[in-house]
């Protein structure tokens, strides 16, 4: 029964959702099953705030390695948490200037906007700015010229790059128009708009038909590791 | 001075003689009714005799709408622009429409052109729709005709939506494979599925964190069960899980989404009993971290340049961090795997690990690992459809090349026209 009644659920939640697709009067319940799932990951919230809490209090608790950043999360944890559902320093809303919580929790000036826009911002942008420097650290190891694919792969991303840059464009500058089509950045464009624009295509395709079986497979009920079952389990 | 006087005179004169701006005539018996074919109450069709001048002065036609009635209650009429259509087109089809509108929305909107409380006093939550449309000749000068104008209507929805016939058909003939094929794999018939490198590679992978003694990371993507990669992710999870379970390996599960941990547990629970070591379980290495994306991978980085797992798993939906992570563990040396179907990130993880599902293959993960007859037979099916879109492509590309040559030979061959309108039809209406 504990693994029936969520197959059940799974597949009429799949099969409404494809209907609601095809036949208009079903719109509605295939938008209900999508609010359902709002509201039951709503709640999820809830676990996943407890779970954060029990983790890092048994972390610090144990002085685990590391305990001094779950001492850090929780803290951060906690004075968001206060702030924001406090509502703390938001002046009242005009249509309800005698209730005091009427206002809204990121009213610009506020605690927790201040919060958000001085220490989660930073951190956010600080965390993907490192992305530049992965980016340039795979890119040195992929464009290793080991073999013939490296080597291929290196010319066509050389000429990509270059073609993206007024130096590339400059380079090429002296062909005549009747050989525009070897112009670096007539090149690039190519090499984007056909090979790349192919296999990107056919990438996408299998992707598609990966999504649709594996939707049918889980709809019916033939694929249900998901639920921890040892059935498609070898 | 006298050439001067003249050379004024003649520009006067001329301009005297301009003829005024042609107003041309209005289009006449403007016809709005509900679409023709099967929709989903969201389209009209709009149809009219071209103006008297359509040949000579008209340069378009311009189409506005209007919404003439909530309900019973009548609005303002203000028209704005649909759509403005070539001299000699007679029909046009206004699309994107509503049926019926909410008491919410009519307030958030509408709120300066309509009596809210008279709304409010039926009790009603939604109300029917009407709009007028309209349509102008405009002449190649720029003048306007008179506007013809159609009785306010509201679209009718139908109980099949007609556009997606063509969409129906493929799905129904995709999925009638995949069933199809899951039946014969249970009749007993023998499937042949190429070997997956990145697959073969999981039980290495945790084979060597359990020599080295560290553990195994999993991690499945940033969205949440609603999304099929989380759920193909969560599927690859219990085999890995299992294989943990057999080698006695530490398995670490952060998650982004407190649903997905709250299933991820489920699965490798079930995954430990199905290896027969259900007290190795531990579910406090299963948690949750944190909805934000880069909050998720800063604890992540983190853990792995501390813990320095021997083996990292990416298989679900990922985004930028996708390279953060990947290249964070090529630095600490893990065996990684990873499986995406975003074909952005796929050349990170190309790059930055050992073996990388692409696409279908992480979704065929699932089937592969199992070795369930049943799941390999819906691999097949997949195949019908990599057929289908392989005929679709060479059928599209022969009737294009067809046509072109046709029509470059002798330009407003009939048989040419066939072909483009064919092609068209094939884009337009069988794949839209």
């Amino acid at each position: 029964m504990k693994r029936l009644i969520p197959l059940w659920i799974t597949a009429i939640a799949g099969i409404v959702l494809i209907a609601s697709y095809f036949v208009p009067y079903a719109q509605g319940l295939g938008e209900l099953t999508s609010i359902w799932f709002d509201i039951l990951a709503g709640f999820a919230f809830i676990l996943g705030g407890g779970n954060l809490l029990k983790v890092h209090l048994k972390k610090v608790s144990d002085k685990a390695a590391g305990w001094g950043y779950s001492v850090i999360l929780l803290a951060s944890f906690l004075i968001t948490l206060f702030v924001g559902l406090g509502k703390i320093g938001v002046h009242p809303s005009p249509d309800y200037p005698d209730n005091s919580w009427s206002g809204v929790y990121n009213e610009v000036g506020s605690p927790f906007w201040w919060l958000y826009e001085y220490a989660f911002k930073p951190l956010t942008a600080t965390m993907f700015a490192m992305l530049a420097f992965y980016i340039a650290s795979a890119s040195f190891r992929a464009f290793r010229a080991k073999n013939v694919e490296a080597v291929l792969l290196l010319g066509t991303a050389f000429i990509i790059l270059l073609g993206r840059t007024f130096a590339g464009v400059w380079l090429t500058s002296w062909l005549p128009e009747s050989l525009s089509g070897l112009k670096i950045e007539n090149l690039s464009v190519y090499i984007m708009q056909v090979f790349n624009t192919a296999g990107s295509r056919a990438i996408i395709i299998g992707i598609a038909l990966g999504i649709a079986s594996t939707s049918l497979k889980v709809i019916l009920g033939v694929d249900r590791s998901y639920l921890g079952s040892a059935r498609s389990e070898p | 001075m006298k050439l001067h006087l003249f050379a004024l005179s003649v520009v006067f004169t001329s301009l005297g003689d301009a003829p005024a701006t042609a107003t041309p005539a209005p289009a006449s018996n403007l016809i709005a009714q509900d679409h023709r074919k099967w929709d989903d109450g969201t389209r009209i069709d709009l149809a009219w005799d071209l103006s008297a001048d359509d040949e000579t002065l008209v340069a378009a036609y311009r189409i506005s709408k209007a919404l003439a009635r909530f309900g019973d209650f009548q609005v303002p009429l203000k028209f704005e622009l649909v759509e403005i259509v070539k001299a000699g087109t007679g029909e046009y089809t206004v699309a994107d429409l509503a049926r019926k509108i909410r008491l919410e929305n009519i307030k958030t909107k509408y709120a300066d052109i309509v009596d809210i409380e008279s709304l409010e006093a039926t009790n009603q939550k939604t109300f029917p729709v009407a709009y007028v449309f309209q349509i102008v000749a405009v002449g190649r000068d720029g003048a306007t005709s008179a506007a013809a104008t159609t009785p306010p209507i509201t679209p009718t929805m139908e109980w099949f939506d007609g556009g997606r016939f063509w969409f129906l058909i493929i799905v129904v003939i995709f999925c009638g494979a995949v069933i199809f094929f899951i039946q014969l794999a249970r009749g007993g018939r023998p499937l042949k599925v190429r070997k997956i490198a990145g697959l073969e590679a999981i039980d290495e992978a945790v084979g060597r964190a359990t020599e080295m003694g560290r553990s195994c990371l999993y991690i499945p993507g940033i969205l949440d069960m609603n999304d099929i990669q989380t759920i193909a992710g969560i599927n690859i999870l219990a085999r890995v899980a299992k294989t943990a379970a057999s080698y006695d390996a530490k398995l670490e599960v952060p998650t982004s989404r407190s649903l997905v941990m709250a299933t991820a547990r489920e699965t490798v629970q079930g995954a430990f009993l199905a290896a027969g070591h259900p007290d190795a379980y531990r579910k406090d290495l299963i948690y949750y971290v944190t909805d934000e994306q880069f909050g998720y991978v800063a604890y992540v980085q983190g853990m792995m340049v501390r813990e320095k797992p021997a083996a990292c798993f990416y298989m679900g939906a990922f985004f930028a961090e996708s390279l953060i992570l990947a290249e964070t563990g090529n630095s600490i040396g893990a065996i990684q795997v990873a499986g995406t179907a975003m074909p952005a990130q796929l050349p990170f993880f190309v790059a930055a690990c050992d073996y990388t599902l692409i696409g279908e293959e992480f979704f065929a993960a699932s089937a592969y690992l199992s070795g369930s007859a049943e799941e390999l037979g819906s691999l097949k099916g997949q195949d019908v459809g990599k057929i289908i879109v392989g005929l679709g492509i060479i059928i599209g590309v022969i009737m294009l090349s067809a046509a072109s040559v046709i029509l470059d030979g002798s330009p407003g061959s009939p048989f040419g026209t066939a072909l483009l309108n064919a092609v068209e039809y094939l884009k337009q209406v069988i794949l839209t």
